[in-house]
């Protein structure tokens, strides 16, 4: 492999991708666990290079819709889409290959515990390709030299990395396979006003970098605002009628700011609103 | 384990008919993993150094307290029959009741046991970990089978090694019974020996190895997928590992059993004549019954 085929993504999709179809689609998808239902009827669009924030209070299907998305959990009725293709009927070995166009940073990062810094990025590397080691070492230290991390981290256990620094750690493995679609699920939960400023920024780099897609799950509104081309507002089963749209907002960071409905400003401007009375701590 | 939600208003009838449910759906979910766990196994072998690291945690870290429970085993069993056994004036045979009883149970059943604690617990909290730190979803998420990566290899360990530490506890728990027979309790050595050699075939020896084999692989099965099925949170992760060792236990129990009426249906099967000879044999010994 020569130096330059490192710009391009390890795994290309298996279809060629029409410029007004949506690289992810969601049709009617419900998904529940047991008795207790989490996403009803669901139709999502992604389009491809596009930042989509996903927002909602806790509980309401962000990260089960990122899941469904890569295809780690089957959605109970509906239809995931990639590229227009159904992933229903696709093979165990089809779904491994195909989803390695996807990279996903975990809300916990979910780094291996038993492996280092570098053996965590260097994962997908030794697993799905054939590089030899001096290559994987190489583009493992321009992952970390990406995310801001020095060399020295390399060779550090999962368990002597700060919050912050774990979350890097997880974007540099995310970003390891070059990906072209990315899925950050709360990435700047439990950090510090500063280190959310970093990953924000570090989002942006990555998509002025290469044209990739990401879909950001988060509740922080700095976020939104310094990522989002679009938002769309999931809302929780248990506060809604059966006939209602649990999508209760679909478009631009600036509109969401100036809604009307007050399930999208009390969000977006963190007010309690009638809940305190719910809660009866009034 | 998927569990039936209660209602108010059921009845003991419905709790026992929940129970069966539950365990219906129980051994599915155990059947279709193991099955899974084959296909993966069939797929390919896991890289050499994530079976070895397997093998020192299931193996090498298991010989102390394999031997130690041996050890003891072989001695209390001498302690427990010497009694009877003198009462009847026989205590010279006392090697080939202990000896036949560690080969042919007690050997595979400790070690078992022991491993089911101390490596069955342990892989079923470990994999519930990282269930609940999402790390299973990020080995999917990077293109690895996480029954493949991370099953595979502890069933291998599991499954290999058992019979090796079988023979430990074996050979130990063979040393102790003599060590205490002969110094303690006054049995002549030679007639301990002879009398082992006498009644110990090398088919107790194997089907006690072969039953170990069932043994590890049950205990990485059910570790691993209480360990995959792990509930959210410390709770969950203490909860798969309570599980993987109580079933475990109940599963080698019950595998005991039915593995010992099938193993000396066989012995019957091939050795009949061999069998009816040597208990003329014993029975002409213990005195005028031929």
């Amino acid at each position: 492999m020569t130096k330059t085929a490192r710009a391009e993504p390890f795994c290309k999709p298996l279809s060629s991708h029409e410029p007004d179809e949506p690289i992810v689609e969601f049709r009617n998808v419900s998904r529940g666990f047991g008795s207790h239902q989490i996403l009803r009827n669901i139709n999502l669009q992604v389009m491809a290079g596009e930042t989509l924030c996903l927002i909602g209070e806790s509980g309401c299907g962000k990260s089960v819709t990122m899941k469904l998305m890569m295809g780690l959990m089957p959605p109970s009725c509906g239809d995931v889409l990639w590229d227009g293709v159904s992933i229903n009927g696709r093979s165990d070995e089809e779904l491994v290959r195909d989803r390695l166009r996807f990279g996903y940073l975990f809300q916990g990062a979910a780094l291996f515990d038993s492996l280092n810094v570098y053996e965590n990025i260097a994962f997908g590397l030794r697993q799905n390709t054939r590089m030899s080691e001096d290559f994987i070492r190489e583009t493992v230290m321009e992952r970390l030299k990406e995310v801001g991390l020095a060399s020295t981290a390399a060779y550090k256990m999962p368990s002597e990395l700060s919050g912050g620094m774990r979350k890097r750690v997880g974007l540099a493995r995310a970003l390891a396979l070059m990906p072209d679609i990315i899925l950050y699920d709360e990435p700047t939960t439990g950090l510090d006003p500063i280190m959310t400023d970093v990953i924000n920024t570090l989002i942006k780099k990555t998509r002025d970098r290469r044209p990739v897609t990401s879909i950001v799950v988060t509740h922080e509104m700095s976020t939104v605002r310094k990522v989002a081309d679009r938002i769309v507002m999931f809302y929780p089963l248990s506060r809604l009628k059966p006939d209602d749209p649990q999508i209760v907002f679909e478009g631009t960071p600036e509109e969401a700011f100036t809604s009307t409905d007050p399930r999208v400003s009390q969000f977006v401007y963190g007010e309690a609103g009638e809940r305190m009375q719910e809660l009866m701590l009034v | 384990m998927s569990s039936i939600p209660a209602s108010p208003s059921d009845t003991f009838i419905h709790a026992i008919g929940r129970f069966f449910i539950e365990l219906v759906l129980a051994i599915g979910d155990l059947a279709l993993f193991g099955l899974g766990m084959l296909r993966a196994l069939l797929r390919g072998i896991p890289k050499r150094r994530i079976v070895f690291g397997c093998m020192y945690e299931v193996g090498v870290r298991s010989v102390p307290v394999v031997l130690v429970t041996g050890l003891f085993i072989g001695m209390v069993l001498a302690v427990q029959t010497y009694d009877q056994f003198a009462s009847m004036h026989m205590e010279s045979r006392l090697g080939a009741i202990i000896n036949v009883s560690l080969v042919k149970e007690l050997g595979p059943v400790l070690a078992a046991v022991m491993l089911a604690g101390r490596v069955g617990s342990a892989m079923a909290a470990e994999l519930g970990t990282m269930r609940v730190t999402e790390q299973i979803d990020a080995l999917r998420a990077l293109g690895a089978n996480p029954v493949q990566y991370l099953v595979v290899p502890r069933f291998l360990a599991c499954f290999l090694l058992i019979p090796l530490l079988t023979v430990m506890a074996d050979a130990v728990g063979v040393f102790g019974g003599w060590m205490l027979s002969t110094s303690a309790l006054g049995i002549e050595s030679t007639f301990y020996w002879h009398h082992s050699n006498k009644y110990v075939a090398i088919f107790d020896v194997a089907g006690g190895l072969v039953k170990s084999m069932f043994f590890g692989a049950a205990i990485a099965i059910i570790a691993c997928n209480r360990g995959f099925q792990c509930g959210a949170g410390a709770e969950g992760v203490g909860r798969a590992a309570t599980e993987s060792f109580v079933l475990s236990f109940i599963v080698i129990l019950s595998l005991d059993f039915f593995l010992g009426v099938l193993i000396s249906a066989i012995y019957r099967l091939v050795y009949a004549g061999q069998a009816a000879s040597v208990w003329l044999d014993a029975m002409n010994s213990v005195g005028g019954f031929a």
